[in-house]
C-alpha cells in the first residue's frame, strides 16, 4: 500500500483516497477532529494556526474501513479500547450511517502502519465526544461511494438505489456491498452528504450490546500481555525500591548462571534480564546485585511538609470581585488526599520484536504515538520503522500515557535477536507507578446576612499533573502557570458569588505523578463540596437549594442546575437520618459535563457503608445510554475505593504497600447495593462521560458521614 | 520432571525442569490458554483463578507439580459461544466486562462459589467473591452472579421455568 505520502494537512482539509480491488476496499482518509474538550480546542486552534499536521501519526493515506469480502465492515479505530466502550460507541455510530447491522460490523485497533492513530492520547474522555462528527461524516461518505459503484452493477441510478444490512437495492436487484466494491479502480468521492437525524438512527441512543463482550467473556488472548512471537524470550527490568535511588552498578555473575538465561543487559540507565521464561527472568533478576545511590530518605511526613498550601508555586486561576474580607467571619477549612496508584490489574507490558531496519511492537498503550517516538528514538530508527500494534487494555485510567518500558523491551529484543515479552511485577506497578499527586487544600468564606456566599477562596496544592508529561506540548501543560491536569474541579462552579480567588499551588515531588482518571477533580470536589455543605449547614440552609441559589442561568449553570434537581428528586433527597441512614449531597462540572450524586450511607460497627448512590448526570447524547451508565456506575464505585480506604506511604524512601490488600481497595462488598443513574440531554452532541462522574462521591459519602456523626472527615482516605 | 494432568477435559502432559514454577505460567505461556490472567503473583487479585477438582484456586501461588492427576478447567474450558456456562451467560446478560482483564477470574471464582451455594444472598456474593476490580464492574457482576443462578436452577430444572 501507498503510505509513503507525508505532506502537511490542513485543517479543514479533508480527503479521501482509495484503495480497491480483490473485494477489500480501504477508504483512506484525512479527517477532521473536532474536539469538544477545551483543552484539545486549544490544541486545535494552535495547530490550526501552525498549518500542523494534528491528528495521525502523519503517514498518510490512513485506513479507516475496510469491506471485507464476507460483506463485513473493519473500522480501524484511532482510538485504543480500555473498558471505557470507545469500539461500541464508535461501532454504533459508523454502523447507522453506512446502513449496516451491528453484527457486520467489526472493530479493530489501528497500527502506526496504517497511519490512523490520535497523535495525542486515548484519554481525557474525549474519544466518543471527539470522534462523533467526523467518524459519522466519514461513514456517511464511504455510503454513497459504495452506492454509486453499487447503481453501475444493478444498471440503475444512485437515486434508485436503496441500502441496507450492508446490501443495496435496486431494479428488482439485491447486491451485497463487497459485490458492490469488487474490482471498482477509480473511485467517485462526492462531497460529504448530510447526515441523518438522530432520531432516525436505529443502534445510535440505544443500549446495544459491547461487541468486544463475547471475546471478554470467553477470555480470547486480546491483551498486551496475551500477545505473542514465534521464537519469544522473556524480559525483566531491574528497580529499585527507593525514591530518587540512581543507578551505580550492577554485579551480574551470580544471575548469568542461573537456569534459563539468555543475557543480561546492561545499559546505561538500566540492567535488563532475557531469559526462556516468565520464572527464570524473576529468578535471574532477582539474583542481580545493583548498587544504587539514595541521597534521601523521604518520608510520608516529608511529603506533607513539601505539600502544604503556601510552599510551593502559586497561580491565581480565577479571579471575580476581591478577596475574603478579613475583618468580617470568616469560615475557614481544611482538606487533603493522599498518593494514589492506578492499581490497573493488569501490568504494564510489551512485546517487542527489533529487527535489523524495523521493529513492531504489541502493547496495552494510551500514546501509541509517544510509544513509537520513543522506540524509534532509543534504537536510532525512524518513526516509520517502527510498527506500533496497540492491543485491547487491562484498565488504563491514565497509567499507560506513559510507556518507556516499550524502548527498553526494543533494547533487549535488539541485544538477544529475538522477540522479548516483558511485564512489570506488582510491586514494580505500585513503586514505580505514575502516581495521582496527593493533595492539599484551604477553603475560606464570607456569608452575607441572608446567609448567601459573598466570597470564596481556593487554594490547593498538588504535585504534578500535566506539568513534564511528555503527551503534550510543552506549552500546553500549562494554563496561567498552573498544571492544567491539577487543576481539574478545581475552579469555583458557583458563578453567582460575587467574590472568588482560586489558587493552584505546585510543588516538585520526590517521585513521578502523572494523569490518573478525573486528574485533579476527585480531590478538588472533594474539597469543594465538603465545604459548600457546611456553608449550606451554616447558613441552614438545604444543601439543594443552596447550591442552586449560587449557580448562574447561563448554559452551563442551567445543565448543572438540571442535575441537582434531578439527582435530588431520584434520591428524594433529605437531611434526615432514617433508620441509622443519611444521604450526602455533591456535585461537580468536569469537562463541561455536569454530575450530581446522592449517596446513602449508614455506620456498620463503626464503618462507613455506602447502600445507594443516585447519579444524575448530562453527557448530551448518549451514544450508548448502557455504556455511559457502565462509566457512572464503575466511576462511583473506583470513587469509592478511593476516598474510602486507597492511601500509598513513603515508608524509610519506599513506596508502599506495594500489594493489593494492603493497598486496600473497594471490593464486591463494598460495591453499593443500588446505583440509579439519571441521564439529561442538555446538549445536542456527546459529551465526556469516563470521568466525570468520579467528582462528587466522595463528598456525598463525607457529607452523609456528617449527618450520621457531626463529624467532618475532611482528610480521604475517608476510612482511614 | 513430568507433569500430568487433565485440562479442560483433554490429557495434558507437561515436561518442566522446576516443578514449583506457579501453574499460572505453566498455562499460559507452555500450553498457550491466555483466558488465566496474570495481576499480582502473590495471591492477592484473583485474576488468576481457574478450577483444580472443581475448586476454584489462585493459579499464581499454585506449584504445577501439585497439579499432577488433577483436573484444570480454565476460562476456555468453562463454556462454548454455542454452549455458554451459565455464569458465562448471565455475564452477557448483564453486559458485565469493562476492562474485561479481570472477567476470567471473577467467572471462574463464581462458577466454583455456585457449586458450593447455588442460591446465594448478596451476603454470600460479597463474603464469598473476594477478587479485584478495578474498572468496578462489581455492581453488574452481583446482578449477573444471581441471574447465573438463576439459570443454572432453570437448566437443572426446565419443567419449572
Ligand atoms: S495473579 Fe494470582 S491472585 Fe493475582
Ligand atoms: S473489568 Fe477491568 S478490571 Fe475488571
Amino acid at each position: 500500500m501507498d503510505n509513503t505520502n507525508k505532506k502537511k494537512k490542513k485543517l479543514s482539509r479533508r480527503k479521501f483516497l482509495v484503495r480497491g480491488g480483490l473485494g477489500t476496499l480501504g477508504v483512506l482518509a484525512v479527517g477532521t477532529y473536532v474536539f469538544r474538550n477545551p483543552l484539545r480546542r486549544q490544541i486545535l486552534s494552535f495547530a490550526n494556526s501552525m498549518d500542523m499536521s494534528y491528528m495521525g501519526s502523519g503517514i498518510e493515506p490512513m485506513i479507516w474501513f475496510e469491506v471485507t469480502s464476507d460483506n463485513k465492515i473493519v473500522l480501524h479505530s484511532p482510538k485504543v479500547e480500555m473498558g471505557q466502550g470507545t469500539f461500541t460507541g464508535i461501532a454504533q455510530m459508523a454502523a447507522d450511517e453506512l446502513d449496516v447491522e451491528m453484527d457486520q460490523i467489526q472493530v479493530i485497533h489501528a497500527s502506526t502502519d496504517t497511519g490512523n492513530i490520535d497523535t495525542f492520547s486515548t484519554g481525557g474522555s474525549t474519544s466518543i465526544a471527539g470522534l462523533w462528527q467526523p467518524l459519522r461524516e466519514l461513514a456517511a461518505t464511504l455510503r454513497e461511494m459504495i452506492k454509486t459503484e453499487g447503481a453501475k452493477k444493478l444498471g440503475v441510478t444512485v437515486g434508485e438505489v436503496t441500502s441496507g444490512k450492508a446490501q443495496l437495492t435496486g431494479g428488482g436487484k439485491t447486491i451485497s456491498y463487497a459485490d458492490a466494491v469488487k474490482d471498482v479502480t477509480a473511485w467517485k468521492v462526492p462531497d460529504t452528504p448530510p447526515l441523518r437525524d438522530i432520531k432516525d438512527y436505529k443502534f445510535v441512543g440505544k443500549p446495544v450490546a459491547r461487541i468486544d463482550l463475547e471475546a471478554k467473556v470467553f477470555g480470547d488472548p486480546i491483551f498486551g500481555l496475551d500477545a505473542e512471537m514465534t521464537n519469544m524470550l522473556y524480559g525483566s527490568v531491574i528497580r529499585p525500591n527507593k525514591i530518587g535511588a540512581k543507578y551505580v552498578s550492577a554485579d551480574t555473575s551470580k544471575a548469568e548462571n542461573m537456569p534459563g538465561v539468555v543475557k543480561i543487559i546492561v545499559e546505561e540507565d538500566f540492567v535488563g534480564v532475557v531469559a526462556n521464561s516468565y520464572i527464570e527472568a524473576e529468578n535471574a533478576k532477582n539474583a542481580v546485585e545493583v548498587q544504587w545511590d539514595v541521597d534521601r530518605n523521604w518520608s510520608s511526613e516529608d511529603i506533607k511538609e513539601l505539600l502544604k498550601v503556601g510552599n510551593g508555586n502559586p497561580s491565581l486561576i480565577q479571579k471575580e470581585g476581591s478577596d475574603i474580607d478579613t475583618s468580617e467571619e470568616v469560615i475557614k477549612m481544611e482538606f487533603g488526599s493522599p498518593i494514589g496508584a492506578h492499581a490497573q490489574i493488569e501490568p504494564n507490558g510489551v512485546l517487542a520484536s527489533v529487527e535489523t531496519n524495523k521493529a513492531t511492537i504489541k502493547i496495552s498503550t494510551q500514546v501509541v504515538n509517544l510509544t513509537r517516538k520513543e522506540v524509534a528514538k532509543r534504537l536510532g530508527f525512524k518513526d516509520e520503522q517502527v510498527n506500533i500494534i496497540p492491543t485491547y487494555l487491562g484498565g488504563g485510567f491514565g497509567r499507560r500515557l506513559h510507556t518507556p518500558h516499550a524502548a527498553q523491551a526494543a533494547v533487549m529484543s535488539k541485544a538477544v535477536g529475538k522477540p522479548v515479552k516483558y511485564c512489570f511485577t506488582r510491586k514494580e506497578e505500585f513503586q514505580h507507578d505514575m502516581f495521582r499527586p496527593p493533595t492539599h487544600h484551604i477553603l475560606k468564606a464570607n456569608l452575607d446576612a441572608s446567609g448567601m456566599i459573598k466570597a470564596i477562596r481556593h487554594d490547593f496544592s498538588s504535585g504534578d499533573v500535566a506539568i513534564d508529561s511528555a503527551i503534550l506540548p510543552g506549552f500546553l501543560n500549562t494554563i496561567l502557570g498552573a498544571d492544567v491536569g491539577a487543576i481539574r474541579g478545581g475552579f469555583c462552579q458557583y458563578g453567582t458569588i460575587p467574590n472568588i480567588r482560586t489558587v493552584s499551588w505546585h510543588v516538585e515531588l520526590p517521585f513521578a505523578t502523572s494523569w490518573w482518571r478525573s486528574l485533579g477533580l476527585l480531590a478538588n470536589t472533594f474539597a469543594w463540596e465538603s465545604f459548600m455543605d457546611e456553608l449550606a449547614l451554616k447558613s441552614s440552609k438545604d444543601p439543594v437549594s443552596f447550591r442552586l441559589a449560587h449557580i448562574p442561568n447561563d448554559e452551563a449553570g442551567k445543565r448543572l442546575k438540571a442535575v441537582i434537581q434531578a439527582a435530588a428528586e431520584k434520591a428524594k433527597y433529605s437531611d434526615e437520618v432514617v433508620n441509622g441512614r443519611a444521604m450526602g449531597f455533591a456535585a461537580s462540572t468536569d469537562a463541561g459535563t455536569p454530575c450530581a450524586q446522592v449517596a446513602e450511607v449508614s455506620l456498620e460497627n463503626g464503618k462507613i457503608k455506602v447502600h445507594k448512590v443516585t447519579c444524575a448526570m448530562d453527557p448530551g447524547i448518549a451514544v450508548n445510554p448502557d455504556q455511559v451508565r457502565a462509566q457512572c456506575e464503575g466511576s462511583i464505585i473506583m470513587g469509592i475505593s478511593a476516598s474510602l480506604y486507597e492511601k500509598m506511604e513513603v515508608t524509610d524512601g519506599e513506596l508502599t504497600p506495594t500489594i493489593y490488600g494492603p493497598y486496600q481497595m473497594a471490593l464486591m462488598k463494598h460495591a453499593p447495593k443500588e446505583i440509579d443513574v439519571v441521564l439529561l440531554q442538555g446538549i445536542d452532541k456527546p459529551g465526556p462521560v469516563g470521568e466525570p462522574p468520579l467528582g462528587p462521591i466522595g463528598a456525598a459519602i463525607a457529607n452523609a458521614v456528617y449527618r450520621l456523626t457531626g463529624e467532618r472527615l475532611t482528610h480521604m482516605p475517608l476510612q482511614a | 520432571m513430568t507433569i500430568s494432568f487433565q485440562l479442560n477435559g483433554k490429557p495434558q502432559m507437561v515436561d518442566i525442569a522446576d516443578g514449583n514454577t506457579p501453574l499460572l505460567w505453566v498455562v499460559r505461556d507452555m500450553l498457550d490458554h491466555k483466558g488465566t490472567k496474570f495481576g499480582c503473583g502473590k495471591a492477592a487479585c484473583g485474576a488468576c483463578t481457574l478450577l483444580i477438582d472443581g475448586e476454584a484456586v489462585r493459579s499464581c501461588s499454585y506449584a504445577v507439580k501439585f497439579a499432577e492427576g488433577k483436573s484444570v478447567t480454565t476460562i476456555e474450558g468453562l463454556g462454548t459461544h454455542e454452549n455458554p456456562h451459565p455464569v458465562q451467560q448471565a455475564w452477557i446478560e448483564e453486559i458485565v466486562p469493562q476492562c474485561g482483564y479481570c472477567q476470567p477470574g471473577f467467572m471462574m471464582a463464581t462458577a466454583a462459589f455456585l457449586e458450593k451455594n447455588p442460591t446465594p444472598t448478596d451476603e454470600d456474593i460479597d463474603n464469598n467473591i473476594i477478587n479485584v476490580c478495578r474498572c468496578g464492574t462489581y455492581y453488574r457482576m452481583r446482578k449477573a452472579i444471581h441471574r447465573a443462578a438463576q439459570i443454572k436452577a432453570e437448566s437443572a430444572n426446565p419443567t419449572n421455568s
